[in-house]
């Protein structure tokens, strides 16, 4: 998994059928990473920090669909406590 | 498997049921000689990890998610051990 901040959004009209209803969210790798295309699991919103899961367990979020993701936003970021 | 230090906790109050009751840790990714390279990644902690440590971190699901207990859970790393010492040869 890995920190991202929420970028923009993508909207598709025609797209895979267990993706109706699912937010698409632009999400850039921090602190100076790519962008990639996220699935939204926790209605997380515009310039939010959130982290990612990859891969094929990004699909696991969504139990009992067979949603064709390979990121997958899990969580929203409220505070991150650093070491000194 | 990487060996990584745990350079801070993440606090998030809105996440996959999953992820509840774990720490979440931001560990930046170590080369053998100790020095660190490319981007932090987040996991969840299975070994009650803290801030400062040099740990164990895999990066594939299924490893990940019998670590902390959730099988079909969205979670692709996990700190699954703490470092005492890496002998190079």
């Amino acid at each position: 998994m890995y920190l991202g901040k929420v970028i923009g959004r993508v909207v598709c009209t025609v797209k895979n059928d267990t993706l109706a209803a699912k937010k698409l969210l632009l999400v850039k790798r921090l602190p100076d990473g790519p962008c990639v295309v996220a699935i939204d699991a926790v209605g997380a919103g515009a310039s939010e920090t959130v982290y990612v899961c990859r891969g094929r367990e990004a699909a696991f979020a969504f139990a009992g669909q067979e949603v064709p993701t390979e990121a997958t936003i899990v969580a929203i970021v409220d505070e991150i406590q650093k070491a000194q | 498997m990487i060996i990584a230090r745990v350079v801070g906790t993440v606090i998030a109050t809105q996440k996959q049921e999953a992820h509840e009751g774990k720490k979440i840790l931001l560990l930046q990714p170590l080369n053998p000689e100790g020095q660190p390279f490319g981007d932090v990644v987040v996991g969840l902690d299975a070994v009650d990890a803290g801030l400062g440590d040099r740990v164990l971190v895999v990066q594939e699901g299924f490893s990940a998610m019998t670590s902390v207990g959730h099988t079909d859970s969205p979670i692709d790393a996990a700190v699954i051990g703490v470092v005492d010492e890496v002998d190079l040869a």
